[in-house]
């Protein structure tokens, strides 16, 4: 049964409180209002604290004198004169030195893991397999406390440090490695390698060329890692070795020259990447296996070797499903690393959230300055997985 | 009789099998240990390279484990001197007796010593309220809920901190320490997370903008900066956007930190659990007349949250490892309570520092892999509902 | 087109060097415990299209996989166009650049096109220059009346299509023998009669086929002999109308029973 409406009828009233386009207005109205309400609340009870405890505002701070000094800075650094400007340089640069040292070696190492796992060893299997179980459920702190105070710390004085063939010093101090010093002729070892470098690219670029005209296939990886390391090697040798070292010396008090390698950035180092290790070993273990069985198979069943079965089909898809997550990682290393306050490693949190907090007070700047630097990492690093993930998503109907 | 080729029509293509043949046992080399061995250990050359030096590793690895942690441990002492080698003239493990001494210290920190009863109700509530909850078959599950989500943590919060009207003194968060600190922040992160989770998620997927946006930018505000900076921020930024008489304790600070964090990255967990809800059930829930909330609350929400639950105590489980690094703004929990204690000058000897985060690794590491294990369990029994 | 391709467009399928294309003898293999092939004896001569059937969990896809060495028997000698099958991995690559296989999930490659899936194996196996290549594929998808799907990935194409892709990928390698999982157990029936025309037109150029299928309509089109398998042994062999109209074991008239309503 039809109900009839005479023609031109108005839709029907609904009282105004009960419109969900109403609604939704009267919500966002709210919840503005009660985020500005708490924003200008907060605002303001920060002056007048500020004020009490007579903190100064503003980023001034930024050029005056540090007066302090960092244990391991990568640019130059001077208590007297370098300004905390350039003390954040030296945290940010020593955050990305150990994130790329990290990020470096922990992918290295997680990849074996990862691949270790799905051995069909069942011994090497299974010791990943407690690897990964073990580091996973220890807390990262835990492991850092641990490599610094119950490894590193307890080594020995320098005077009785552990003397490794090749001038190198070990002791609670830190690592002594000979300094090389790079003498004239060194820019042609410099000049072979990206001589090097660049051949190798030819030499892919040629190979490829002519497997496609001809069939025949060359042995790229060979020749290259030949040319980018024997070629440099060779001209080392030509030029008569143009390269000295400043051998560690025990001194009276410490041992002399060298490169100095802190306790606190190599107790920092391998935690990081032993335990972003375990993740990632995950991460790249979920890849491969999310390439079907039968993409190998068929590979086999047309007489692909191995070699290129694994090259050709199994790396590829499996890099779709490793990659976004492995980027997912290396960003929670390099926002790991700010664990370095709590073994002293100059840092940017440790040198900047901390020491510059302390001296100035100036809280709100010093913190929002650190939270905005990750938080640029973070977001450039999310937009470029998402464009990364766009462009190699598998075409679908 | 033999075939010619191309010579197709034969009789020796038709068979009809006699006597079927029952199943025999594998071959000998392919069983046993034996076999075994030879398919997973021992198939090719590098794999028997493997083999032997996995070997070696676990073969000075596994007897100095067991040296240290048992046959050269000390088990009874009063001070350094049991546990040094000059002094004991033989090799020494693990000192145990530096932690059956300061193991009150490890649980309660410096909780006042007659008020301890206090803490250890609050464990066996706990204790009750995790058990009620993580037991699918438990009765009367709904009850639960309310005890875990309110009744416990109110009880908890006069508990601890002390009511005077009815008798209990107060007794400071200062003084709380080691366990009791790391049981309660994880408590409060994973009682607090997951609430405020859910509605952040259901914040980012709604279609009124301002909320999407203020949504969304804590989301992606909180998950792109190190839980440090947040720990740093709200210990030392707290306290000034608050006046003066109301400033929050130190505890509270770590606590509010800790909440936020734990929220951003539950709030993720959930979205992707509402994303896997069809739309088909919305709209069947909006169709029978179900308010929003009601929808949410009786179809969404409980398949969103079955569909994450391993996710979720993965999530738990990083809070419970980042419990620790309250530690850098100063409050005193477990693995604090350690560092302080391995310190000590009455038991400074060699091996007091490796004793000290061995205990420490072995209570993480329970509490740590149970959840992995539970999650895994979940899992699979979910899992299961799926299969015919 | 060089002389090399030309060769290879070869419309018969590649020349057996031996009268036998096939041969398992005595071929027994166990899953852990389980006894999953019993003592097969199985000759197949070139130019044979065989058609297995049986009940699941009779062994009829693991005894097809031993063939081109996807799994290995313990018991017993397979010999494939004369080279006995054996943990000599040079033997293992011989036999499989001969024998192609089509399965059931099809295994096209997601991340190539139909193409590139097609002239992967010439140019990484045979060494083809890749116009060649290009050119085989090019043929063969013609074979398979998809030529038009050449630029695009197996994701956009439907079952039916996808299959004959992986024909057509299979064939391009010019084998002398092709092995066939169960083809058409995966698609949708409207796509079946397509695939099963392009194995009737295979099977009309001579190429030496086994089957494992379902499909009595095909059996009785186009083999020379129809193998019931059941419980890991071959339980009857005929040929076609003998193998329907009179079937002596038991279980073959049970099995037939089922499936033929």
């Amino acid at each position: 049964m039809s109900i009839d409406l005479p023609a031109g009828s108005p839709p029907a009233r609904v009282a105004f409180y009960n419109d969900p386009k109403v609604r939704s207005i009267a919500y966002q109205v709210a919840l503005c209002a009660v985020i500005g309400f708490l924003v200008y609340a907060a605002a303001r009870n920060a002056i007048t604290n500020l004020e009490r405890a007579h903190i100064a505002s503003g980023f001034g701070f930024w050029n005056n004198t540090a007066g302090f000094d960092i244990s391991q800075t990568l640019i130059q650094f001077d208590s007297q004169t370098s300004s905390y400007g350039r003390a954040f340089w030296v945290g940010l640069l020593n955050t990305l030195l150990v994130a790329g040292i990290g990020i470096v070696i922990a992918t290295i190492l997680g990849f074996i893991i990862g691949i270790a796992r799905l051995s069909k060893n069942w011994l090497v299997a299974k010791v990943a397999a407690g690897y990964v179980e073990t580091i996973r459920n220890l807390p990262l702190l835990l492991q850092l406390l641990f490599w610094y105070n119950a490894v590193l710390k307890a080594l020995p004085e320098f005077r009785e440090s552990f003397v490794i063939p090749g001038g190198i010093f070990l002791n609670n101090r830190g690592l002594f490695i000979p300094q090389p010093i790079f003498k004239s002729g060194i820019g042609w070892v410099l000049i072979a390698l990206a001589a090097g470098v660049v051949g190798a690219i030819v030499f892919y670029v040629w190979a490829r060329k002519r497997q496609e005209r001809t069939g025949q296939q060359a042995p790229v990886f060979s020749v290259g890692l030949t040319l980018v390391f024997g070629l440099p090697l060779a001209v080392l040798a030509l030029a008569g070795f143009p390269l000295a070292f400043v051998f560690p010396a025990a001194g009276r008090f410490n041992i002399n020259g060298g490169i100095e390698i802190l306790p606190e950035f190599a107790a920092l180092l391998f935690g990081l990447s032993i335990y972003t290790a375990a993740f990632i070993a995950e991460v790249v273990r979920a890849g491969i296996l999310a390439v079907s069985r039968g993409q190998t198979e068929a590979a086999y069943s047309l007489g692909l070797t191995p070699g290129p079965t694994l090259r050709l089909i199994v790396v590829p898809q499996a890099m779709r499903v490793i990659i976004p997550p492995l980027t997912s990682q290396y960003l929670n290393l390099t926002k790991n690393s700010t664990l370095a306050v709590a073994i002293g490693y100059p840092d940017l949190v440790q040198v900047f959230t901390g020491t510059v907090l302390n001296n100035t007070g100036q809280a709100v700047e010093v913190v929002a300055i650190t939270m905005a630097v990750y938080l640029t990492i973070s977001l450039a690093t999310s937009l470029l997985m998402n464009v990364y993930n766009s462009r190699i998503a598998l075409v679908e109907r | 009789m033999t075939m010619a080729e191309g010579d197709l029509a034969v009789t020796e293509i038709r068979f009809v099998r006699g006597a079927t043949i029952a199943a025999r046992p594998p071959p000998a080399a392919m069983t046993g240990a034996l076999g075994w061995l030879r398919a997973n250990l021992l198939s090719s050359p590098f794999n028997i390279a493997l083999t032997i030096l996995i070997v070696l590793l676990l073969a000075w690895v596994i007897p100095e484990l067991v040296k240290f942690l048992l046959i050269d441990a000390v088990w009874t002492g009063a001070d350094r001197d049991a546990c040094r080698e000059v002094v004991q003239h033989r090799t020494i493990g693990a000192c145990w007796p530096f932690v059956w001494e300061r193991w009150s210290y490890f649980v309660y920190g410096s909780y006042p010593i007659p008020q301890r009863w206090r803490v250890d109700v609050f464990f066996a509530m706990l204790a009750i309220g995790v058990v009620w909850m993580l037991w699918l078959e438990a009765p009367r599950r709904d009850l639960g809920s309310v005890y875990f989500f309110v009744v416990l943590p109110i009880t908890s919060f006069i508990l601890l901190t002390g009511w005077s009207a009815i008798g209990l003194p107060p007794v400071d968060t200062a003084l709380w320490g080691g366990i009791l600190v790391t049981i309660v922040v994880a408590s409060v992160g994973i009682v607090c997370s997951l609430p405020i989770g859910i509605l952040l998620a259901l914040g980012r997927r709604s279609r009124m903008p301002a909320v999407r946006l203020f949504s969304v930018v804590f989301i992606e505000f909180v998950r792109g900066v190190p839980l440090v900076t947040v720990l740093f921020m709200a210990s030392v930024m707290l306290p000034l956007f608050v006046p003066e008489e109301y400033s929050p304790d130190k505890l509270v600070r770590a606590l509010v930190g800790i909440a936020l964090f734990a929220s951003a990255y539950m709030a993720e967990v959930v979205r992707a659990g509402l994303q896997a809800i069809p739309k088909g059930q919305f709209e069947g829930a909006m169709a029978v007349g179900l308010g929003y909330w009601q929808m949410i609350r009786l179809i969404i929400l409980p398949q969103a949250l079955k569909i994450t639950i391993p996710n979720i105590v993965n999530t738990y489980i990083g809070l419970f490892k980042d419990t620790t690094l309250v530690f850098i703004v100063g409050i005193f929990d477990f693995l604090r309570t350690i560092e302080v204690a391995r310190i000590d000058p009455k038991w400074a000897a060699p091996v007091t520092s490796t004793t000290g985060y061995a205990v420490a690794a072995i209570f993480y590491w329970i509490f740590c892999y149970a959840m992995s294990r539970y999650a895994r369990a979940m899992e699979a029994r979910l899992a299961q509902g799926d299969k015919r | 087109m060089t002389a090399a391709a030309n060769s290879a467009l070869r419309l018969k399928p590649g020349q057996l060097n031996t009268p036998v294309a096939v041969e398992l003898v005595g071929v027994n293999k166990w899953y852990g415990d389980f006894h999953v092939l019993r003592d097969i004896n199985l000759k197949v001569m070139g130019g044979e299209r065989i058609v297995i059937c049986g009940p699941s969990g009779s062994g009829k896809s693991t005894m097809i996989r031993c063939i081109n060495r996807l799994e290995e028997h313990q018991q017993g000698k397979i010999f494939v166009d004369g080279v006995e099958l054996t943990n000599d991995l040079k033997k293992i690559d011989e036999v499989r650049r001969e024998v192609g296989m089509v399965f059931q999930h099809f295994n096209l490659f997601p991340h190539l096109t139909v193409l590139e899936n097609c002239a992967l194996a010439p140019i990484w196996v045979r060494k083809t220059p890749k116009q060649d290549a290009e050119d085989i594929a090019m043929h063969y998808l013609t074979r398979v009346k998809i030529p038009e799907q050449a630029g695009k990935y197996p994701g956009q194409l439907s079952g039916g299509q996808q299959q004959r892709v992986a024909i057509a990928r299979a064939l391009c390698m010019n084998p002398k023998i092709m092995l066939f999982d169960e083809p058409t157990s995966a698609l949708d029936p409207e796509m079946v009669k397509e695939v099963l025309d392009t194995m009737v037109g295979l099977a009309e150029d001579g190429m030496t086929m086994l089957v494992v299928s379902h499909e009595m309509g095909f059996a009785r089109q186009v083999a020379n002999r129809i193998v019931f398998m059941d419980s890991g042994q071959i339980i009857e062999a005929n040929v076609p109308e003998e193998f329907f109209n009179h079937p002596q074991h038991e279980r073959t008239k049970l099995f037939l029973s089922q499936i033929l309503r």
